[in-house]
């Protein structure tokens, strides 16, 4: 079986159109493969281009050149729909912010992908309180909207939301950063159970002994830094 | 899956000067598109060619009709246009009053569009009208009050379910937050947003409020000077746009 999540020989430029056409190349053969079940980190030093390869794996960012595939559809080419569904049923993703829909209800927004990706009412509402009392975010919460939440509390609701629906791939993007010990447990158990249902998992985790933990391989983005014109 | 609207080398002229030209897209069934750029730039005229309140030059808007399939709506009947119009197409001003009947109440102005169809029981009309007031958030017991006594955003949602109480499968909209408060605004989106994954609708929107399109539009065309300068999903135009022109657009938000 082929691997879940394929990027091959991937490049990348920022082209500044309005700053006399500038060409910033910040990525040039990057590859990587992650197999089910497989969680792998990527490391290298802030500015590398971590960030900029997950957000081309999710199809927020164009590549140039290169082949990104994940599951069964070609991101890189990919018509807008594809990529929505892709969304949808393949490929979470777990920023470092929640962005917040005003006025819709916490345990909406968190049971919001489980519906998305066909579930009932009922089963998105279930595993949205499951995740929800698991991730220590009081009930009494559970019917306002997280707008006026604190950092940590949105974050909590960010990882539920993130981990309601049982995708076949995930992008984590810092998911410990800014949780007491007690819940980075938590979400850690929960990057376990993904990785024990067959997920394949893409990480950045500044949080060392997390990437130890949960990462089966590191991957040194710095490797595919293009060779700066002189 | 057929587009349920396939639009091909749209031109529009004025004179010498190009109101749009050559746009062409398919829009499939539960996508909302946005349309985005700055006053001039075409928008408004091709989402009036596109809704058939404007005659294009050239090309062609090809709906997938209930009856008969994918169909040139520009080489019907003007009969036929107006039944479309009034049944699986929608479309809501900017002006909420360019959209409602001033002279006739909240009530009426819901159930004349059902009434246009065909309705002709007095109760279920006003059943379903006050059901739809409910949707947009009007009360009750301002069914029988005129727009006119009506805020702007109140009118806004008025002409709303108006628009929506068909059950249409396509809805043009133009800057449907312009000229609102900004509370009243996220209002309005908020309610937009859950009509439209509700419904399952298919929605144009044209804006220059980039904040609208990223919470409304799974996918976007931008516009210049009458052509489409660049097109793809939402949050990549906006997160990494390629064209010069989008890129000066993104950058001139301001950040609050």
């Amino acid at each position: 079986m082929e691997a879940m999540i394929r990027v091959s020989d991937v490049s990348k430029s920022f082209v500044l159109h309005n700053q006399g056409g500038a060409v910033i190349p910040v990525m040039a053969g990057a590859a990587l493969s992650v197999e089910r079940g497989e969680c792998v980190a990527l490391v290298g030093d802030s500015g590398a281009g971590k960030s900029t390869l997950m957000r081309m794996l999710y199809g927020n960012y164009l590549a140039n050149g290169g082949r990104i595939v994940v599951g069964d559809v070609e991101v890189s080419g990919a018509e807008p729909r594809e990529i929505l569904a892709m969304r949808r049923e393949v490929l979470g993703y777990v920023s470092q912010f929640l962005r917040v829909v005003p006025r819709v209800p916490t345990l909406e927004v968190v049971a919001e992908p489980v519906w998305a990706a066909g579930g009932s009412r009922a089963e998105g509402e279930a595993r949205a309180r499951d995740l929800l009392a698991r991730l220590n975010v009081p009930e009494r919460l559970w019917s306002l909207s997280p707008t006026t939440f604190s950092g940590g509390e949105q974050q909590r609701v960010n990882i539920a939301r993130g981990f309601a629906h049982e995708f076949p791939a995930m992008l984590l993007d810092e998911p410990t950063a800014s949780l007491d010990a007690t819940n980075r447990a938590v979400v850690l158990g929960l990057i376990e159970e993904a990785k024990a249902r067959g997920a394949a998992i893409v990480g950045i985790f500044h949080d060392a002994e997390a990437r130890a933990q949960v990462c089966d391989r590191e991957i040194d983005v710095s490797g595919f830094t293009p060779e700066r014109a002189a | 899956m057929t587009p349920l609207l396939q639009v091909r080398d749209l031109t529009k002229r004025y004179g010498a000067r190009l109101g749009c030209g050559d746009v062409s897209f398919d829009l499939y069934p539960g996508e909302v598109m946005g349309i985005v750029g700055e006053s001039g730039s075409g928008k408004s005229t091709l989402l009036n060619c596109l809704a058939g309140h404007q005659p294009p030059d050239e090309g062609q808007v090809i709906f997938d009709t209930r009856a008969e399939g994918p169909v040139d709506t520009l080489t019907m009947s003007e009969p036929e246009r107006r039944m479309l119009g009034r049944t699986d197409w929608a479309f809501v001003h900017q002006n909420a009053r360019d959209g409602l009947r001033m002279g006739v109440s909240a009530g009426a102005n819901v159930g004349e569009r059902l009434m246009a169809v065909g309705a002709r029981h007095y109760g279920d009309i006003r059943e379903q009208a006050v059901d739809w007031l409910s949707r947009v958030e009007i009360a009750e017991d301002r069914v029988d009050d005129r727009p006119r006594a009506f805020s702007g955003g109140m009118q806004q949602r008025l002409q709303i379910a108006r628009n929506l109480v068909t059950g249409p499968r396509l809805v043009f909209m133009d800057e449907p937050t312009g000229g609102l408060d900004v509370s009243v605004q996220a209002r309005l989106l908020d309610l937009l947003r859950g009509l439209v994954r509700e419904m399952g609708l298919s929605a144009i929107i044209v804006t220059h409020d980039l904040a609208v399109v990223r919470l409304l539009a799974d996918r976007l065309m931008v516009m210049k000077s009458g052509a489409v300068v660049e097109t793809g999903l939402t949050d990549q135009v906006l997160d990494d746009p390629q064209h010069g022109y989008t890129q000066l657009l993104v950058s001139s938000v301001l950040q609050v």
